[in-house]
């Protein structure tokens, strides 16, 4: 037993759950986490990532040093890419490379970054210019990158991970409801009597709702209803269980929405008073039988109709859902049948109810929030709408009409515009895009077109090889700030150790670099002296409304969960309780879509990516733990079924491949896939998911379909493997 | 608020809600109940006995964790017949488990003047730390079988039914079914059981090598 130094409460740096932690620490090491049996979000329960997997922070390979690349240092022009050896730190090699690591003092890095952002603004202007925050950063961190890039670059290439993640049900809810956010608190389910969740494996990827769900199921008598390809865990607790073909979700949820409407069980008072376009979407639907959608999706068409009967006739009915619904080429409209029946039913706007998208990474909806999103200012206030760019240029002291009113590009687009006609600049602020865009070899060839490429991070991952500097920033233990959560609770995170080496909290270094570029292409200061994150909130609270009441102050003890419009204001645990922003609920009629790439002879099954409980996203962090000791290889999951006939056996190594690429792997017989689905977690490098998934875009949303696309899957014997190297020596 | 009564505490009147325990009643009214096993966040059980109170009328002593509070009860909950049994609770835990790493219990055997070598013919247990998973270490030589550990790994939090009791009597201890090592198990290593423990039997594996100077390793 040890008694420590002190006890630090923060906020968990993994899922959007936003546990309350209490990091022990001993000499500057956490040793053991704990979380107080009295916070509102938790109740002291916490997952293996967030009680045991902090141990990154002391991995030998996390960089502590600003490094640059020695052609930089020496002035040179930037070498062909083709030359850059794989991995050249630290750059003492007998022969040295232009593209060797070279350790260097921040001072140099960060001139050298102003130089060469500068250098390319000046030769190409504003649309040359883009960054990717992060939804591990803090508000504040994400702040003030995307201020950095709107207010001195002048462009609106700013967007974060959101794009991947939930941006489908973004798109949807703005066009239906004028806001894009979780309506209601995680662990109102308890009062829930039917809850739906959908491609959502809460159970690993949001762990603490899912215990929440769990007791509203065996405590609380609720009913569960899971729609999902994979049997997950939470189907042990459901009523019912609809296994679609992943890419279906539009044919089940608008027959479900069907038979409510055929059956009368819908809410018509709710309907007149609160809805638009009720009669023309009734008219849309007439096509969406539960036949017919049992017919492409697979799951009987009486279950269908017992599920929209159980959900229509519930007290308090809520939807909860995550990536298998945004995920998609239709992501937008898969959503969108989600607000159909919420809308239908009036299961919104109540406590218990609601559309709930759970959100993936703890700061996923405060980087949103903050305006890391190239179509919208901070608090969502588009870039293209009168009025909203004037408030910020009043805000940065920027002359009038000096930002920019065009809509930026999206994460997938700005690295599939790089080149020297379009981005030749990117700052990556803590995200791993080589990990986590779909198709990685098309991506890779993108990202060798950047002319400069900043990456602040911790480790050098897949995608800081690319890097021309490497800023080493402080993870979540090392740094002051705020998270977001998924039920828009603003939450203090709390420095518990002195940044290890030389790195930087990333809003420190964000600011120091704004000064040199702003110093460079000498504009009148658009403020950037902050002397705690405090202040960085306080100036977001004095333009975006529903961040008003929000201070450190308030939140020290307890986060609020915004809406918060001034300093008395209480937080809003549920929304839409009178009115929906943009006035009425919208419906909006549909037709089916499904995956762009559908099963063929060649490619006959139906790939579907997704988490594990033990890992995080791209890996940089959960990869350098002990977490990888937990869970240390990929794996690809194939039912019995299609195991049998194709000739795999549980842990046998195979390839599977589509028409964008392929990996090797071991096979996990298994029934928690469906017949015909295989499912990879995106995690692990040596056999990246992503390297197989479809780039195709949702048309609106500019979502990639990381949730189905064409496979083939057949064992690895050994004879198929190239023999071993003879060796000449 | 449901119905309410009253009953006696040492002799003073206190107001009681129906469904309340007679340990919540005392503690809402300042008076102080030693509890090991007992857990605000957990299901109770009434195992360790150390919360038992003397209620008028009853032949033997009552748990408070447990019992239900009622109209016209009359408590004491430190007389001597309480606290000769808790002294001996006391002494019966620590000539079998190392309380080494349990400071509430330790004062509380400073406070009851318990003597742990009052039974010098007991056999204290010793088990060999199990070490079979990269996030926790099990002691069980310093478990006292209060069974949190297993309450929070089923219904009181995660429903994952990993450990259970093994064993009867003195060989009574917390395992896995068969004995199977952790990995081997439904354990999610949430480690909801760490974080109830009250006796560090369940140590994070960082604290544990950190107390041999091993930590951070294998990355220092």
């Amino acid at each position: 037993m040890i008694t420590p130094d002190r006890v630090v409460r923060t906020v968990c740096p993994y899922c959007g759950v936003g546990c309350a932690l209490e990091l022990h620490v001993k000499d500057d090491l956490i040793y053991r986490v704990t979380s107080p049996f009295d916070s509102v979000v938790n109740q002291g329960n916490l997952c293996v990532k967030g009680r045991f997997g902090y141990n990154f922070i002391y991995h030998p390979k996390r960089v502590t040093v600003p490094l640059v690349r020695r052609y930089l240092l020496e002035g040179q022009p930037r070498p062909p890419r083709a030359e850059a050896p794989q991995a050249s730190y630290p750059g003492n090699g007998s022969t040295p490379s232009p593209w060797d690591w070279i350790e260097t003092d921040w001072e140099t890095a960060l001139n050298l970054v102003a130089d060469h952002l500068v250098r390319i603004y000046r030769e190409s202007g504003p649309k040359a210019m883009a960054t990717y925050g992060s939804a591990k950063a803090t508000n504040e961190d994400n702040y003030l990158l995307q201020k950095i890039f709107r207010a001195l670059f002048r462009t609106n290439n700013v967007d974060h991970c959101t794009r991947l993640c939930h941006a489908g049900s973004v798109t949807a809810l703005m066009q239906s409801l004028g806001t894009s956010a979780m309506s209601n608190t995680a662990i109102e389910v308890l009062d829930s009597d039917v809850f739906i969740v959908t491609g959502s494996n809460t159970t690993e990827n949001h762990p603490i709702i899912a215990l929440h769900m769990k007791r509203a199921v065996r405590e609380r008598g609720a009913k569960l209803i899971v729609v999902d390809p994979r049997r997950i865990e939470l189907v042990d607790f459901a009523e019912l269980w609809l296994p679609l073909r992943p890419g279906t979700n539009v044919a089940v949820f608008s027959a479900m929405a069907h038979v409510i409407v055929k059956e009368g069980l819908y809410n018509r008072a709710f309907i007149e008073a609160r809805t638009e376009g009720f009669e023309e979407y009734v008219k849309s639907l007439e096509k969406f039988t539960p036949e017919f959608a049992e017919n492409v999706s697979g799951v009987p068409a009486e279950d269908i109709r017992r599920a929209a009967r159980l959900y229509a006739t519930a007290k308090n009915g809520a939807i909860f859902w995550g990536m298998g619904i945004s995920q998609l080429s239709h992501g937008t409209a898969s959503a969108l049948t989600l607000v159909h029946l919420a809308l239908l039913t009036g299961h919104i706007g109540r406590r218990s109810t609601g559309l709930n998208p759970l959100r993936g990474q703890n700061n996923v909806q405060g980087s949103s929030d903050m305006g890391v999103m190239p179509f919208h200012f901070p608090g969502y206030m588009r870039v293209d709408a009168p009025g909203n760019a004037e408030k910020w240029e009043k805000a940065w002291n920027i002359e009038p009409g000096g930002l920019s009113r065009e809509l930026g590009l999206t994460t997938t687009e700005i690295l599939s515009h790089a080149g020297p006609h379009g981005v030749r600049a990117l700052y990556i602020m803590g995200e791993n895009p080589m990990m986590t865009e779909p198709n990685l070899n098309k991506t890779r060839h993108h990202i060798e077109q950047l002319d400069f490429l900043v990456v602040q991070d911790l480790f050098i991952n897949e995608t800081g090889v690319y890097a021309d500097v490497f800023l080493p920033a402080t993870p979540f233990a090392e740094k002051d700030g705020t998270f977001t959560n998924t039920d828009r609770r603003v939450q203090r995170v709390r420095a518990a150790l002195p940044p290890r080496g030389q790195s930087r909290p990333d809003w420190q270094i964000l600011c120091d670099v704004a000064k040199r570029i702003e110093a460079r292409l000498g504009r009148p200061t658009a403020g950037w002296e902050y002397q705690h994150p405090s202040e960085i909130l306080a100036e977001v609270s004095r333009v975006v409304p529903e961040y008003a009441g929000i201070t450190y102050e308030r939140i020290e003890k307890e986060g609020l969960q915004y809406p918060v419009w001034d300093l008395k204001h209480p937080g809003t645990p549920f929304l839409f309780s009178e009115t929906f922003p943009r006035g009425r609920g919208r419906f909006i009629p549909l037709d089916y879509v499904t995956a762009a790439e559908t099963p063929d002879d060649e490619y006959p099954f139906i790939l579907t990516t997704g988490r594990l409980l033990e890992h995080w996203h791209g890996g940089t962090l959960t990869r350098h733990s002990s977490l990888d000791e937990l869970y240390p290889q990929a794996y690809v999951e194939i039912h019995p079924a299609d195991a049998e006939m194709h000739g795999i056996k549980d842990g046998m190594m195979v390839k599977v491949s589509t028409r964008r690429g392929e990996v090797a792997l071991r096979a996990h017989v298994t029934e928690k896939t469906t017949v015909g689905v295989l499912f990879i977690p995106m995690h692990f490098a040596e056999a990246a998911a992503n390297l197989l998934t479809n780039d195709v875009l949702d048309p609106q949303a500019r979502i990639p379909e990381y949730k189905a696309c064409a496979a083939q899957v057949f064992p690895l014997h050994e004879e198929m493997l190239s023999p071993l190297p003879r060796g000449r020596y | 608020m449901s119905e309410t009564f009253t009953l006696s505490i040492n002799g003073i009147q206190v107001t009681a809600c129906k469904g309340q325990t007679l340990l919540e009643v005392a503690r809402e009214h300042g008076i102080d109940i030693p509890t090991i096993c007992y857990h605000p966040a957990t299901q109770s059980n009434g195992l360790c006995r150390m919360c038992v109170v003397e209620v008028e009328g009853m032949r033997l002593l009552q748990p408070a964790c447990v019992v239900p509070a009622q109209a016209e009860m009359k408590v004491q909950t430190d007389s001597p017949r309480v606290h000769r049994a808790r002294k001996t609770i006391l002494e019966m835990l620590a000539s079998t488990a190392d309380l080494s790493e349990a400071p509430e219990i330790q004062r509380m055997m400073q406070a009851y003047q318990a003597d742990p070598s009052r039974f010098p013919e007991a056999e204290p247990r010793h088990i060999p730390p199990i070490d079979d998973n990269p996030m926790y270490v099990r002691e069980y030589s310093k478990c006292i079988l209060c069974w949190r550990c297993v309450q929070v790994c089923a219904e009181d939090a995660q429903y994952t039914y990993a450990i259970h009791f093994s064993g009867r009597g003195y060989h009574t201890r917390i395992d896995t079914f068969y004995g199977l090592p952790m990995t081997a198990t439904t354990c999610v290593f949430c480690g909801q059981c760490v974080g109830v423990c009250p006796t560090d039997a369940l140590e994070p594996k960082s604290e544990y090598l950190l107390e041999q100077g091993k930590y951070p390793f294998p990355f220092r």
